[in-house]
């Protein structure tokens, strides 16, 4: 336990309740880093998952057309349910546990990747798909080397508005104890601690935009024929 | 599996569970009545601006971001810093324990989807017809109220749509801070370990949140004036700035 060297017992800002505390930091530590931590991993997990089966589903409506209104309208329908209720209606299958809270963020974050996903893939010029084929590309190495690359931007695009409003999202999983940060904030709700929830208000912000802005240079990176053109 | 569904069903046939404070109907009433009066608000609040800005053309990156910051910020966390700080948990009227917090809150989520949607409707209408329009002699006013407005239509409703289906979301969360509304019955099982409860309280919000989505889909096909001869290209136009709650 670290304590505070410049304020006295009871003069502290902990003991006043003050919002802006940086003595609850930094003697909190490990029990902050502990819920950061976690709300990181289900963040990374749901949205990584999230991605393989929208891409699946993509892929699926793309060579079964019929399905197209099903997947969209289905996906769009589970986006309508909050996310309390989602978790609550989660929990006699998986129960108190961070298994609930990913598959509602999995579930929530294929309504936009599946439709960025084939926004992006419809995209694609058409004389580019054919001039592939004409130098006998097949239909897989179509796929990852032409089309997917030239779907990205819109691709990452979705990815990004799914990463942040999961990150903002998972404090709603501490109703199953698994809301990383959020957890945090529920604690806080009875003792009316306020330097618990600024901090953990403060860090969920600071994650959603760190998680954006790694994005942004990931998409940077993967897309270099974009910069030339200044987008 | 079998035995929750049998509890739900014995849940929703327990008179007990309808009546007084905690029941279903003071609930469902809390829930509606906030969703009702914060999206009011937030139209009220949010339109006039975000229409005049579009029809001058201006502050676009003010529109763009109200939304992307609007996605960032945790629900959960605006409420418990708006219950436990400056506005408090007291009950407000017909809105129960901490109403006035969860409605301040309610109107802060509500408000990105209508200011986008609205502003970039507004600058979506075509340029020409814009052009068109002044060349035959409109003024502002005019050009706003009989070209602008209505072509913009569709977008502003999505937008509310959008809206009112994160407002009666947010609602829900509400309960995390002991707030009103549906999300207590969910809490309220959660704290009695009872898995019917919770699932009661999930279904009622979950089925009402795709009715009102549903009804608000209906209401946006009604008011698109430039009508249905239009819908083949417009109908898969999608809203901006979606978050979900």
């Amino acid at each position: 336990m670290v304590l505070s060297e410049e304020a006295p017992a009871g003069e502290s800002c902990m003991v006043r309740n003050e919002w802006v505390c940086p003595e609850y930091v930094s003697s909190r530590a490990e029990l902050i880093t502990e819920d950061l931590l976690q709300h990181v991993w289900i963040t990374v997990v749901s949205v990584v998952l999230g991605l393989v089966v929208a891409l699946a589903l993509a892929l699926l409506v793309r060579r079964y057309p019929k399905l197209e209104d099903g997947v969209v309208g289905t996906t769009t329908a589970i986006y309508t349910v909050p996310s309390l209720a989602l978790f609550a209606l989660l929990l006699p299958f998986t129960g108190l546990s961070a298994t609930t809270v990913i598959i509602g963020l999995v579930l929530y974050s294929l309504t936009i990747l599946v439709r960025n996903i084939l926004a992006g893939l419809d995209g694609v010029p058409a004389d580019v798909v054919e001039a592939a084929r004409g130098m006998g590309y097949g239909e897989r190495r179509l796929l990852w080397t032409v089309e997917l690359p030239l779907a990205l931007p819109s691709v990452m695009a979705g990815l990004r508005v799914a990463t942040v409003s999961t990150v903002a999202l998972t404090t709603v999983g501490a109703i199953v104890s698994a809301g990383g940060l959020g957890n945090l904030l529920l604690t806080a709700v009875n003792t009316q601690f306020k330097p618990q929830v600024f901090t953990a208000a403060v860090l969920c912000v600071l994650l959603a935009f760190t998680f954006d802005l790694v994005l942004v240079g990931a998409q940077r990176l993967m897309t270099p024929w974009t910069r030339t053109r200044g987008a | 599996m079998l035995d929750v569904l049998r509890g739900v069903l014995a849940w929703f046939q327990d008179p007990a569970n309808w009546s007084g404070e905690e029941g279903l109907v003071n609930r469902l009433v809390e829930h509606l009545l906030l969703t009702g009066t914060a999206t009011l608000l937030a139209v009220l609040l949010g339109l006039p601006p975000a229409v005049w800005l579009g029809h001058l053309g201006k502050g676009g990156l003010l529109a763009v971001n109200i939304s992307n910051i609007g996605r960032a910020v945790p629900t959960f966390a605006v409420l418990v810093v708006l219950a436990i700080g400056p506005v408090g948990s007291a009950a407000f009227g017909p809105y129960g324990r901490a109403g006035l917090a969860t409605l301040v809150a309610l109107v802060l989520f509500g408000l990105p989807p209508v200011i986008t949607n609205a502003y970039v409707g507004m600058r979506e209408v075509d340029r020409d017809t814009v052009e068109a329009a002044r060349g035959m002699g409109m003024d502002g006013g005019q050009l706003l109220r009989r070209v602008e407005l209505p072509l913009a239509m569709p977008l502003i409703v999505a937008g509310v749509r959008l809206a009112v289906v994160q407002i009666w979301a947010t609602a829900t969360i509400a309960a995390l801070v002991a707030g009103p509304g549906l999300g207590r019955i969910i809490t309220l099982g959660f704290r009695r370990q009872d898995v019917p409860e919770v699932w009661a309280g999930a279904l009622v919000v979950a089925v009402f949140a795709l009715l009102i989505e549903r009804a608000m889909a209906l209401a946006q096909r009604r008011l698109d004036p430039v009508g249905q001869a239009r819908r083949a290209t417009s109908a898969g136009r999608l809203p901006v700035g979606a978050s979900k709650r």
